[in-house]
């Protein structure tokens, strides 16, 4: 389909000049950084591998990242099927549509530190609604400053507030899609509910059910402001996830090789994980 | 196996329909021989896909009722129906094999392992896909798609009818005449009623026994093939099938004569009926050239491969004959002829000459 | 069919509350949200919007956020769009790497470029200026526009453009004429998403701003800070920032659904 045309390089160039700036020159201050030491004025002196084993061994890397994995671990096992079931259920023509479509959106288009405000205010005993409603009414002691279990509770039901509807609008595009010509066959067909998700909906959503999840993978991997804007990575440091120690350590402590090392590892582990999730994914398609 | 009855038969997509012109369907009263072939043949938007649906249980109609075999099946869901439907683009489990593709009807009605083998086997034979049992059916093409979601309806043994909603569609022309021909082959070894709708009058001339003929949500003609040809109770019928179609010439009538552009027309018998508007329609087939008869003026001439198609002026109407030989110049002045035994009189439309007593 | 419009009822009204949380503070005074809970507010006020919109320092935030998203926006798609073209149309060297390379930074940490970013914009003085912000959000919202852009351009039949190179045009008045109209549905939808994650994008905004450039988001938290913990201001401010999304979402409300979809993964 597509011709042979080295001129197209042309046309790639503003991009590709535009993301190496952005890119390319930022990660090679990283990787400098992260094989020197520095004592202040601007003097450094070869450390080599030296900060990443100090990284990998550490039990606050350990920890934080140990952390990581399990946020991102339960943010895929509560969205991804509770999208699948909210678009499942959402009508498929109406003048509703968009207006769902809309609200839904919604939480996504507000500034990431502003979600962590409103979380904020909304759970705050006696004064939020959700804080309110939980000591007050439910009688649960619910203090997520001062309880671990209470700040993940929050940070998790704050994610799945947040994102629960990109993979509700993926979704519901790949189901939109499917012709009617194939509910009515399985009709005929005498298929069960069950079935017509197995062998019909599932398979066509499958494209985008695949970019949903990649995209949740790597955004949560590598959320930052909203858990930091709701908990400050506390209480302690139950809820310092990867990128909030990372912070702390660049620009609160300005440790520059330890972070820069941390920064290499991070980025590793998200490229390498996303391309275990895609390859897994379309792993039928290659047969 | 069943004789279909379709009894007064009304559908309306609006919840409170106003006038017949509401009405996508406005009564159909068929009655289908249980295993014929027949055809729902008409153009775009003349609701046969709606009295498709309404048939299979996709849609429940307005008024009316639908029987199997005197059973009334009117408010039963499509799987209790035992009808299969092919569409009009190939509908496949991508995730599955063609094999498993098969026993997905048969699988879902808890019939036993060893008979939904037989069947599959039996089925795959038939539709010569036997080799092809173990592939992934979304890597097929088309034409084997579309085999395969036939296969899913005649793999049951216990289907009433099987319905076809433009299954060519998608087809390449030459794989066309192929899979046709498939069909008239199944339908002798399985003898289910089949119904085949259609806006392509050689699909259906070729596949049905009778050809339910529609317009505007009207059933119009129901007949076989020469029927509709030789003798169309409709002008649309008329001007529908055939190429090109019958000719519908504005016309005077007068017992069993029709003046048309100021000359006399023999007819095939008397007219009946008064008022209205009368026309006289005329195959091309049967229009010839003579040394007597009507003036025309020739205006072209098309050769379309084995015989020519000649169309000229009367008057200020315009109308066509074909003719195998005998080919006159565009420009030149001739005399046409037309067959008696072929001239009618419609009067708004519906045929208004009765049939000589021979 | 009632009982299976319930879920996104419910799932909706999960949605709403916080945000209505948020609005119903921002019209209660200091003085009712500390003295206890109520559902609504009990002495309607406009006063936390009146602060807002008299002080420079809380309008001009929304100002440089406006600015230096709109900036992005126009720059993102400008620059995506050759290059979709080139993706969708063309085999050249390297073309799947690259590619592959573009969304691999898609998947980068905001946070491991933070400290890079601030040292590279100051190096070359761009530091708290609009320029500054968008250039970085480019690194995320380029890919992505290409992404998505890429799409939409491979639905468009190729035989277009040999049509028009057959009536006598040039490219780039092909391009601008008849090949733009085409996509603007894909146009949109980029410049959406583009808007949307500039629009909330704080750790970097943050980062490589200071006074001249501060982003809406970093003035709520300076002032909640300073000025002891006004909730209500807070809230109000809090409720403007929703407001642009609100309206962008609106006009592509048709297009939303689509435009993940059709991207190639």
């Amino acid at each position: 389909m597509r011709t042979e045309n080295q001129k197209a390089w042309f046309f790639v160039l503003p991009v590709l000049a535009l993301v190496a700036f952005n890119a390319l020159v930022p990660m090679m201050t990283v990787v400098n950084y992260s094989v020197q030491e520095t004592f202040g004025n601007n003097q450094f002196f070869w450390e080599g591998l030296g900060w990443f084993e100090q990284i990998l061994r550490s039990d606050r890397f350990q920890a934080a990242l140990g952390r990581q994995f399990l946020f991102t671990f339960l943010i895929l096992l509560i969205e991804v099927p509770l999208g699948i079931i909210v678009a499942l259920s959402m009508p498929r023509k109406g003048v509703w549509v968009p207006v769902c479509l809309v609200l839904m959106a919604l939480p996504m288009l507000i500034p990431w530190n502003v979600v962590g405000s409103m979380w904020n205010i909304f759970t705050l005993p006696k004064i939020g609604l959700m804080g309110y409603f939980l000591n007050d009414v439910l009688g649960i002691n619910y203090d997520m400053t001062q309880q671990p279990l209470s700040a993940w509770i929050t940070v998790i039901v704050m994610d799945v507030w947040h994102w629960t509807s990109l993979v509700v609008l993926l979704c519901y595009a790949g189901l939109v899609s499917i012709p009617d010509a194939y509910y009515q066959a399985a009709k005929i067909d005498g298929a069960s509910p069950w079935s017509v998700f197995r062998y019909i909906q599932l398979p066509k959503m499958k494209t985008v059910l695949t970019i949903a999840v990649l995209l949740r993978f790597m955004d949560s991997f590598n959320i930052y402001t909203e858990p930091f804007v709701l908990t400050g990575g506390g209480p302690g440091n139950s809820t310092t996830l990867l990128s909030i120690d990372l912070v702390k350590i660049a620009l609160g402590q300005f440790d520059l090789g330890p972070a820069a090392a941390m920064s290499l590892i991070y980025f590793a582990i998200t490229l390498l994980v996303s391309w275990v999730f895609y390859t897994l994914m379309t792993k039928d398609d290659a047969q | 196996m069943a004789q279909i009855k379709l009894s007064n038969l009304r559908h309306s997509y609006m919840p409170n329909p106003q006038g017949p012109q509401d009405y996508a369907l406005k009564e159909i009263d068929v009655t289908w021989r249980d295993g014929g072939a027949y055809a729902l043949l008409g153009p775009s938007g003349c609701g046969k896909s709606t009295l498709l649906n309404i048939i299979s249980g996709l849609l429940t109609p307005s008024e009316g009722q639908i029987l199997f075999d005197d059973q009334d099946v009117t408010i039963l869901p499509p799987d209790q129906r035992n009808i299969a439907q092919v569409f009009q683009f190939p509908v496949i489990y991508d995730t599955m094999t063609v094999g498993e593709n098969l026993a997905f009807p048969l699988k879902n009605r808890g019939v036993d392992p060893a008979t939904i083998k037989r069947r599959v086997d039996e089925i795959a034979e038939m539709l010569d896909v036997t080799d092809m049992l173990d592939t992934r059916a979304s890597g097929l093409s088309p034409d084997n798609k579309q085999k395969i979601s036939m296969g899913r309806g005649l793999v049951r043994d216990d289907v009433n009818a099987v319905m076809f909603d433009e299954p060519l569609t998608v087809i390449d022309p030459h794989l066309k005449w192929k899979l046709r021909s498939k069909l008239k082959e199944l339908h002798q070894r399985v003898k289910a009623t089949m119904i085949y709708v259609t806006h392509d009058q050689t699909e259906a001339l070729t596949f049905a026994d009778e050809v339910v003929v529609m317009q505007e949500g009207e059933v119009v003609q129901i007949g076989t093939p020469v029927e509709l040809f030789e003798r169309p109770q409709h002008t649309f019928v008329g001007h529908f099938i055939g190429s090109p179609g019958m000719n519908v010439l504005p016309c005077e009538a007068k017992g069993d004569r029709a003046v048309f552009e100021g000359h006399e027309v023999m007819l095939e018998g008397p007219t009946h009926g008064d008022g209205g508007r009368t026309d006289l329609g005329i195959r091309p087939e049967y229009v010839g050239f003579g040394d007597t008869g009507i003036p025309a003026h020739v205006t072209k001439v098309s050769d379309i491969g084995r015989h020519y198609v000649v169309s000229a002026m009367v008057g200020n109407t315009a109308l066509k004959a074909v003719t195998e030989h005998q080919v006159p110049e565009p420009g030149s002045e001739v005399f046409l002829q037309f067959n008696p035994e072929q001239s009618r009189v419609y009067r708004d439309g519906w045929i208004a000459t009765e049939e000589r007593a021979q | 069919m009632k009982k299976r419009s319930l879920i996104p009822i419910l799932y909706i009204a999960f949605l709403m509350l916080p945000i209505y949380w948020l609005v119903a503070m921002s019209f209660k005074t200091t003085n009712e949200i500390l003295s206890g809970f109520s559902l609504f507010p009990q002495t309607f006020t406009l006063e936390n919007y009146i602060t807002i919109f008299t002080d420079p320092t809380w309008y001009w935030g929304y100002i440089n956020s406006i600015i230096y998203v709109t900036i992005n926006t126009v720059l993102s798609v400008c620059v995506a769009l050759p290059a979709a073209y080139a993706f969708s149309r063309y085999r050249f060297l390297g073309d799947r790497q690259l590619f592959f390379w573009l969304l691999t930074n898609r998947m980068a940490p905001a946070a491991v470029f933070a400290l890079p970013f601030f040292q590279l914009y100051s190096s070359i003085h761009l530091f708290d200026t609009y320029l500054a912000v968008a250039l970085a959000h480019t690194l995320f919202n380029v890919p992505l526009a290409v992404w998505i852009l890429e799409g939409f351009m491979r639905g468009i039949p190729k035989e277009l453009d040999e049509t028009a190179y057959v009536d006598g045009y040039s490219f780039p008045r092909f391009f601008v004429t008849i090949f733009l109209p085409n996509i603007k549905a894909g146009v949109g939808v980029a410049a959406f998403f583009c808007f949307m994650f500039s629009w909330v994008e704080m750790l970097l905004a943050k980062t490589l701003t200071a006074v001249e450039a501060k982003p809406i988001a970093a003035v709520m938290t300076r002032t909640a800070s300073s000025a002891g913990y006004e909730l209500g201001l807070l809230a109000a401010a809090g409720t403007l920032t929703i407001i642009p999304g609100a309206i962008v979402i609106w006009f592509v409300r048709n297009y939303i659904a689509r435009g993940f979809a059709m991207g190639r993964v």
